[in-house]
C-alpha cells in the first residue's frame, strides 16, 4: 500500500535559446517563490527538498550545491539531489514522502544547456572506453535511431514531420515555449537534412531553463485546498548502455514502467511525452499504446524546448498542470535519459487519489 | 595476437564553456573594475554579503539592496601556506585568510602581506593594497592582497 501523494504546484521558467545574463540560482530563484506562492506554502514548510542537474552543462564541479543558494539552507535542510533530469528528483522525493514523516516536498531542476558545446557533451555519457573517443554526437545517435525506424516502415518522413508540426501549433498555447507557430508537413519535409534523416526541425532546441515541483502527501495534501493532481502510479527502467545490444526501434523499458504505473488501466485524457526528437514520439506512442483519444504534448514537448535535466520534469509538470485546471482527469508523464531513449519514467496523473474508475476504496 | 592485458588508453577530452557569472557577481566585478567593493544585503536576515550571489543562501531570497563596503576589516580566520602551487609567484610561506570587511556578515579569502607570517593573528586589522589602477580589471586580484591597518573601525 503506497501512500497517496500528489503535486500541487508547477512552476517553470520560460525556455530560452541562452540565458546569459542570470546564472542558474538567479534563474531558479523566482521560480521557486512561485511555486511555493501556487500552493501557499514557505520555505519553512517544506519537509524535504531534491534537486536535478548536471554539473556537466555547467562546466563546474558542484555546481548543484551552488543552486541550494535558490531555496536557502538554514536552519539546515534535508535535501538530495540527482545527477539526472529534474523527473528523477521527482521520483525520490516520492519514495521520501512514502516514509511518511515528512508530508511536503519540493523537487527543483535547473539546466543550461548553452554554455558549453552540448551535443559533444551528450557523448561523454557513454561508454568511456570504446564509444566515447570516438565522440558520436547526440544528434547523430539520434540520426542512427531515426533510420532504423524509418527502415522497418513502421513510420514514414511525413509522420514525423507530422509529430513537428502538431508540437510547434500546441506551442502557441504556451508562454514558456521557445519555439512555435503554424508550419505544414510539405514545407516541413521541403528543408534540407541535418543529419540524415533528420532535419533541424526534428531536433530539439537547445534550451536554458529551471522548473519546479512541489509534491504533498496524505491529510496535507487535502488541507491544501487546490484540486490536486494525484501520482496513481510512477515507475522508471533502464535498458543496457550498449547501443548495439538494443532494439532502437522500440521503447521496452517506457512499457515496462507504463505497465508498473498503471497507465493501461483507464484511458488516457492527455499525454506529456519526453521525445527530444520527432520519431521518438512515435515510439514512445507505440510503447504507450496511446491512440488518437489522448491528447498528446499540448505544452508543444521537447521539440518546442529543452532544457537539459529539467524537460523531463517540465512533462509532469504540464501533465500535473491539466488535472489541476480540470481540462483532464487521468495524464500520464513521461521522461527521459541518456542516448536514444535509454533510461524511461512514467507517471501517472490523476484528479483522484483512488484513480479515475473510482472502484478501488477510499484511501 | 598478444596476450597482455591493456593496461592503458588515452582518450583526450576537452570542451569549451562560456561561463555566466550571473547579474550580482557581474555587479560587483564591474565594481571592482572601478575601485569600489559592492556587497548586498538580505532583506530578510538583513545580513551583508561580499561577494555577492544574488541570493541569500540561507532565506533563499533576492539580495537586491546593495551596500558600497570599506576596503578594510578584520581577519577572521588564517593559514601560513608552505607548499607552492603552480603558476603563482609569490614568497613563501605565505598566509591566505579570511577577511570580514567593515560592515560585512560573511569573510571572503585574500592574501595578507607585509608582515612575517608567524605574526599574523585572528582580530589583526587589515586594509587591502591595491594594485596600481591603469592594471585594475573586473577581477579581485585588482587588490594585490591586504596587510594590517592600525585604525578604528
Amino acid at each position: 500500500m503506497t501512500r497517496p501523494v500528489a503535486v500541487v504546484a508547477f512552476a517553470q521558467a520560460a525556455s530560452v535559446r541562452r540565458e546569459d545574463r542570470r546564472n542558474e540560482v538567479e534563474m531558479l530563484m523566482p521560480v521557486v517563490r512561485d511555486a511555493l506562492g501556487e500552493c501557499g506554502l514557505t520555505r519553512a514548510d517544506i519537509g524535504f527538498f531534491v534537486s536535478g542537474s548536471s554539473d556537466y552543462l555547467a562546466g563546474a564541479s558542484f555546481a548543484f550545491v551552488h543552486a541550494l543558494d535558490a531555496v536557502g539552507a538554514w536552519p539546515p535542510i534535508e535535501e538530495s539531489h540527482v545527477e539526472m533530469d529534474g523527473a528523477w528528483a521527482l521520483y525520490e522525493a516520492w519514495v521520501r514522502l512514502q516514509l511518511g514523516d515528512v508530508d511536503t516536498a519540493l523537487v527543483y531542476a535547473f539546466g543550461k544547456s548553452s554554455p558549453g558545446p552540448l551535443r559533444e557533451l551528450l557523448a561523454l555519457q557513454l561508454d568511456p572506453y570504446l564509444m566515447a573517443p570516438l565522440w558520436p554526437d547526440a544528434v547523430s545517435l539520434a540520426a542512427l535511431q531515426a533510420r532504423m525506424l524509418l527502415d522497418s516502415e513502421r513510420v514514414t518522413e511525413p509522420d514525423m514531420a507530422a509529430v513537428v508540426a502538431r508540437s510547434r501549433r500546441n506551442a502557441l498555447g504556451n508562454p514558456n515555449a521557445q519555439l512555435r507557430g503554424e508550419t505544414a508537413v510539405e514545407a516541413l519535409l521541403a528543408e534540407p537534412y541535418l543529419v540524415s534523416p533528420l532535419r533541424r526541425h526534428d531536433c530539439p532546441p537547445i534550451s536554458d531553463g529551471a522548473a519546479v515541483v512541489v509534491l504533498a502527501a496524505g491529510e496535507r495534501t487535502l488541507r491544501l485546498g487546490a484540486r490536486p493532481a494525484w501520482i496513481t502510479g510512477i515507475d522508471h527502467r533502464i535498458e543496457v548502455h550498449a547501443l548495439g545490444a538494443r532494439d532502437l526501434t522500440e521503447s521496452p523499458s517506457t512499457a515496462l514502467a507504463a505497465k508498473r504505473a498503471g497507465v493501461f488501466e483507464g484511458h488516457v485524457d492527455v499525454a506529456e511525452l519526453h521525445a527530444p526528437f520527432s520519431h521518438q514520439e512515435l515510439i514512445l506512442r507505440d510503447a504507450l499504446q496511446l491512440d488518437g483519444h489522448t491528447t498528446v504534448n499540448p505544452s508543444g514537448g521537447a521539440l518546442a524546448a529543452n532544457p537539459m535535466m529539467v524537460a523531463g520534469l517540465i512533462r509532469i509538470g504540464e501533465a500535473a498542470r491539466r488535472v489541476m485546471d480540470g481540462a483532464a482527469s487521468r495524464a500520464v508523464a513521461h521522461a527521459t535519459s541518456g542516448p536514444c531513449l535509454q533510461q524511461n519514467l512514467v507517471c501517472v496523473l490523476e484528479a483522484s487519489a483512488n484513480g479515475s474508475d473510482g472502484e478501488r476504496g477510499n484511501a | 595476437m598478444s596476450s597482455e592485458p591493456v593496461k592503458s588508453i588515452q582518450t583526450p577530452i576537452a570542451l569549451e564553456y562560456s561561463y555566466t557569472p550571473g547579474l550580482a557577481s557581474s555587479r560587483f566585478l564591474r565594481g571592482v573594475a572601478t575601485g569600489k567593493l559592492v556587497g548586498q544585503r538580505c532583506p530578510v536576515c538583513r545580513k551583508v554579503y561580499i561577494p555577492p550571489r544574488g541570493s541569500c543562501p540561507t532565506d533563499g531570497v533576492p539580495t537586491e539592496d546593495e551596500v558600497e563596503l570599506p576596503d578594510r576589516g578584520v581577519v577572521t580566520t588564517f593559514c601560513i601556506v608552505n607548499v607552492p602551487f603552480a603558476g603563482h609567484a609569490i614568497e613563501m610561506p605565505y598566509v591566505a585568510a579570511s577577511i570580514l570587511l567593515d560592515g560585512a556578515d560573511i569573510a571572503f579569502q585574500h592574501l595578507v602581506q607585509e608582515i612575517p607570517a608567524a605574526e599574523v593573528r585572528i582580530g589583526m586589522r587589515v586594509e587591502a593594497v591595491w594594485k596600481a589602477r591603469e592594471q585594475w580589471g573586473p577581477s579581485l586580484e585588482n587588490i594585490r592582497h591586504f596587510r594590517p591597518y592600525e585604525g578604528a573601525v
